[in-house]
């Protein structure tokens, strides 16, 4: 699709804003509809909607493959981590009100870390998922010769390595 | 009386775009139709004042499941086979659906204040929550702080499927994995 300079155009138009919506959605999440859930989904759409509209490579260039497990594991992390907060100031996993001074305060910054831990899994799982299976198509059909070629070559090498063995 | 043209008319969209997917073959088109599914949903959890679950289902059935279906369709024939009806799942899926709409009359009406789930944590969550935790949207207080184990396990959930996912068609180790026990196959074989 990047020969049309219509989807080109708009595209380049609406993932700045697409991105920026995420993020209010994230954090606005406390006082309107929505959450680390649906930011998470959108904040993936837009490097979604870059990909199908740029292609695969430049897609893969603003999202490295590395994103994916850091993103996947670090939101995890984050909540865990948010949990375990409670518990080294004496209270329960999870329990938000000695996180600050006072419980409101506590309770906000548990939200907000625990909503951001939410979207960040999801955004590095909604990518992950649509480059992964983008990826076997062009894999099948689309891939660039090189990039073929490269993994053409990548199975057989290892045998002959187990050969030299 | 509007509220009952509107509820009725949503319902019987989707009851209409759930029957043309059945009968469709196309795949591309069953996916388009899913999309409109999940939009119809979301706007019939909108009439129902769920806005926050009508925009997980718009953002997420609408929006990323459409493009992920359309994705995983680029990988297999554009025709659904063709395939009689087999009676014993067509009669175990109508008496199903029989016993739940039996079921459905013994479900308190819809508002009704004397549900049993609306007494039982819910209006400790609807009062409690402005002093407790102080967030105007008791969805997201709900969420992320009464119940913040349930969105952990939900996190969990979405982190053990990707990967799940990764690890059957993520090509992070299968190629060299997969010559290898080909290899060793035909040595065992050999």
């Amino acid at each position: 699709m990047q020969d049309d300079v219509v989807i080109r155009v708009v595209a380049k138009v609406m993932i700045p804003a697409v991105m920026l919506f995420a993020l209010y959605v994230q954090f606005h999440g406390d006082y309107g509809p929505g959450g680390g859930f649906q930011a998470g989904v959108i904040f993936a759409s837009a490097f979604v909607l870059n990909a199908v509209v740029f292609g695969l490579n430049k897609g893969r260039h603003v999202w490295p493959a590395h994103y994916n497990l850091m993103g996947i594991c670090g939101g995890v992390l984050i909540y865990g981590f948010t949990g375990v907060a409670g518990m080294a100031f004496g209270e329960n996993f999870l329990s938000f009100n000695v996180l600050a001074d006072d419980p409101i305060a506590g309770q906000h910054l548990g939200i907000l870390l625990v909503e951001f831990g939410v979207g960040l899994t999801v955004a590095a799982v909604m990518v992950m998922l649509f480059f992964t299976f983008a990826g076997r198509l062009s894999h099948n059909r689309l891939l660039s010769k090189s990039d073929a070629h490269e993994r053409r070559l990548a199975p057989k090498s290892s045998p002959s390595k187990e050969v030299t063995k | 009386m509007s509220g009952f043209l509107v509820n009725a008319s949503l319902i019987a969209l989707l009851a209409l775009i759930a029957i043309l997917a059945l009968r469709l073959h196309r795949l591309f088109a069953v996916v388009m139709l899913s999309g409109a599914f999940s939009l119809v949903a979301a706007a019939q959890f909108v009439v129902l004042d769920a806005v926050d679950v009508a925009f997980t289902e718009a953002a997420v059935g609408a929006g990323i499941s459409t493009v992920l279906a359309l994705a995983t369709l680029s990988l297999v024939p554009a025709e659904e086979k063709p395939h009689s009806i087999s009676l014993v799942p067509a009669f175990l899926a109508t008496l199903t659906g029989l016993l739940l709409a039996v079921a459905v009359t013994d479900l308190p009406n819809f508002g009704d204040p004397k549900a049993p789930i609306h007494n039982h944590v819910a209006p400790e969550y609807i009062i409690g929550s402005e002093q407790a935790i102080g967030v105007p949207n008791i969805v997201t207080s709900v969420l992320a702080s009464y119940r913040s184990f349930d969105t952990f396990g939900e996190t969990l959930v979405v982190f053990t499927a990707a990967i799940a996912v990764l690890l059957i068609i993520g090509g992070y180790t299968r190629a060299p994995r997969r010559a290898k026990g080909k290899r060793k196959g035909s040595q065992d074989a050999g």
